[in-house]
């Protein structure tokens, strides 16, 4: 169980999904990220939180290759993916969301979902002149996408402009969208950002849904409720480097955690040195 | 005023030519803008790919004329290389800035004396078009009219051919952009970052793009070539591209058959102008001449006020084209 883990930043875990080694970014002097281990266990959701600034994005980009990283290395599965680009990340199993959202706003709800598919031989311009090549799979992959919209409750939604969601729907449509790839790992990029707090509740459901069917799931937050509800553990960044780790309770009460936040002199009396 | 012989031009102007070589030429930049994004602000260096492609290889290769119009495509695959590969990886305005950039250095390259044993410079290359002619089932030298058209046989020859090459390419475009592959084109043109994490190679299919509007590009080259008889760089000017541009946009972009409307719209409201303004009244012509100097000469510009006026009009009632949504348009501002 990965409550046993020892709650000590870097800590090995038996099946991790993700091997992160001396991995580190520089922005001219600004040292953005400079992580110097720590492994994601498969099959759990895991939180990365850390104050404004601490870096969580850009780790988060390094990790899914939408920027490049300066030395280190990363391993998924055991395969070190440094150098591999970052549409080729999904066809490993690995798929990401933003925080802003990105959905396609002059596409159909349906067309949405249907991209998501990998590996489709329509998507070859020769093979795309012959229908036939491509029209069967065409049809698995689009009961694949109504039986996902089904799932996140989109399906009155399904031939709209993808423009027309609200917020929510929009994060909806975006989860729905990266499982048409049928990810082993999903990296969630703030995924209640802007979301009404009556959508919270199920779109959080719709992640620990993930997580029960087997898949990781990675995710930065803002939000301590949402982080202390739906993750069986929790990464904090500061100033780019990872300060602790451990399940919601040990974060909770971890002083590293709470200085960092807080700064270290948060409970003592404002005053004058004399 | 004669009407029947104004709308005798106006109406072989409809389906004559010029539409059907702009028609070509912005069903090639449809792919390019319409559908995947990219501003092409040069698209007439692949018209003059296609056309010194053909012309280059007879006039100083003496290679035969087929082999012209293979090499035609192969002119217009490298510009698409040349172009899209240092730029397709940065942000959408560098592939503009290259674009017209390119042109321009393509056409002041190929006019210049230097190159004129090869590209036959400011005059340009002539007579090279015969084994095309001489397929022609029609008599070249004779006027075939029917109902209210009327062209010369070389005219009607090019026309059946242009027509026949249009009306495939542009079926071939609708089927591809049905396809799984116009679908990710279109999700590039929309976000590129969401479709690089959905595992498209967005590169490479920006590049497909270039390839596949730059050849349409090349064909236009090429059929306005054969059907001038003659290539002059000159005529490969920017004025070119933003006229492919202008009907792009007045059928409404990322719609298969609207570059053939917009073409047929542009191009009929020119000679309709021009042939209404030259046949006014010899005493309205003299008042027009004597207050707004409007000459012989003028008209060829004043035409061009009215299709000004005609596209502020569009852009007014109807900024998404002519087979555009509004209600897709409206998205732009969410």
């Amino acid at each position: 169980m990965i409550a046993n883990y020892s709650p000590t930043p870097g800590v090995s875990k038996n099946n991790p999904a993700l091997v992160v080694k001396s991995v580190s970014k520089s922005f001219g002097g600004l040292k953005a990220v400079d992580v110097q281990h720590l492994e994601i266990e498969s099959g759990v959701i895991t939180a990365l939180i850390g104050p404004n600034g601490a870096g969580k994005t850009t780790f988060f980009n390094l990790l899914t290759a939408f920027d490049s990283i300066d030395s280190g290395s990363i391993q998924l599965f055991g395969k070190d993916i440094a150098g591999v680009a970052s549409h080729n990340l999904a066809k490993k199993g690995m798929v990401r969301t933003f925080q802003l959202t990105k959905a396609l706003s002059k596409m159909t709800v349906i067309d949405n979902l249907k991209l998501g598919a990998l590996r489709q031989s329509g998507e070859n311009f020769f093979k795309s002149l012959f229908t036939p090549i491509w029209s069967s799979q065409e049809r698995e992959i689009e009961s694949r996408a109504d039986a996902l919209l089904d799932r996140f409750n989109l399906s009155h939604m399904r031939d709209e402009f993808a423009g027309t969601m609200s917020g929510g729907q929009r994060k909806l449509l975006e989860m729905a969208r990266a499982l048409m790839t049928d990810p082993q790992i999903l990296m969630l990029d703030e995924p209640m950002a802007g979301v009404n707090p009556a959508l919270t509740q199920s779109l959080l459901g719709h992640v620990k849904s993930l997580r029960d069917e087997g898949r990781t799931v990675i995710f930065v937050e803002h939000n301590m409720d949402v982080v202390r509800d739906i993750s069986d553990w929790v990464v904090v960044m500061a100033e780019g480097a990872i300060i602790a780790e451990g399940t919601p309770d040990h974060i909770r009460s971890n002083q590293v955690v709470i200085d960092a936040y807080l700064g270290v002199h948060h409970d003592r009396e404002l005053s004058h040195d004399v | 005023m004669d009407w029947g012989f104004i709308f005798e031009r106006t109406f072989s102007t409809m389906i004559g030519p010029e539409v059907v070589i702009y028609a070509l030429a912005a069903l090639g930049l449809n792919i390019h803008f319409g559908y995947t994004g990219l501003l092409n602000f040069g698209h007439v260096a692949f018209m003059a790919a296609g056309a010194y492609g053909l012309g280059v290889s007879v006039y100083y290769f003496h290679w035969n004329f087929w082999i012209g119009l293979g090499m035609a495509m192969v002119y217009s695959i490298v510009l698409a290389l040349i172009l899209g590969i240092p730029t397709l990886r940065l942000r959408a305005d560098y592939l503009g800035l290259v674009t017209i950039a390119a042109s321009e250095t393509i056409r002041i390259t190929v006019r210049s004396r230097v190159m004129k044993p090869i590209t036959g410079g400011a005059e340009g290359i002539s007579e090279f078009s015969k084994p095309f002619y001489d397929l022609s089932p029609f008599d070249l030298g004779k006027f075939y009219k029917f109902g209210p058209f009327r062209y010369l046989g070389r005219d009607l020859w090019v026309l059946v051919v242009g027509w026949t090459l249009l009306i495939l390419l542009t079926l071939m475009v609708q089927q591809v952009m049905r396809a799984p592959w116009g679908r990710a084109l279109r999700a590039i043109r929309e976000d590129e970052d969401a479709a690089r994490s959905l595992g498209k190679n967005a590169y490479a299919f920006k590049i497909q793009s270039l390839l596949f509007g730059g050849a349409i590009g090349a064909v236009a080259g090429v059929v306005q070539v054969v059907q001038k008889g003659s290539i002059q760089a000159d005529g490969f000017n920017p004025v070119i591209t933003f006229t492919i541009w202008m009907i792009l946009i007045i059928g409404g972009p990322a719609r298969p058959w609207s570059p053939i409307a917009g073409s047929m719209i542009y191009w009929s409201l020119i000679i309709f102008v021009e042939n209404v303004l030259r046949q006014l009244s010899p005493q309205t012509r003299e008042t027009l001449e004597s207050t707004i100097k409007l000459s012989d000469i003028n008209i060829g510009q004043m035409r061009y006020i009215f299709v000004g006026l005609g596209l502020l009009l569009l852009a007014r009632y109807r900024p998404q084209g002519i087979f555009g949504s509004r209600e897709e348009m409206a998205l732009d501002d969410r």
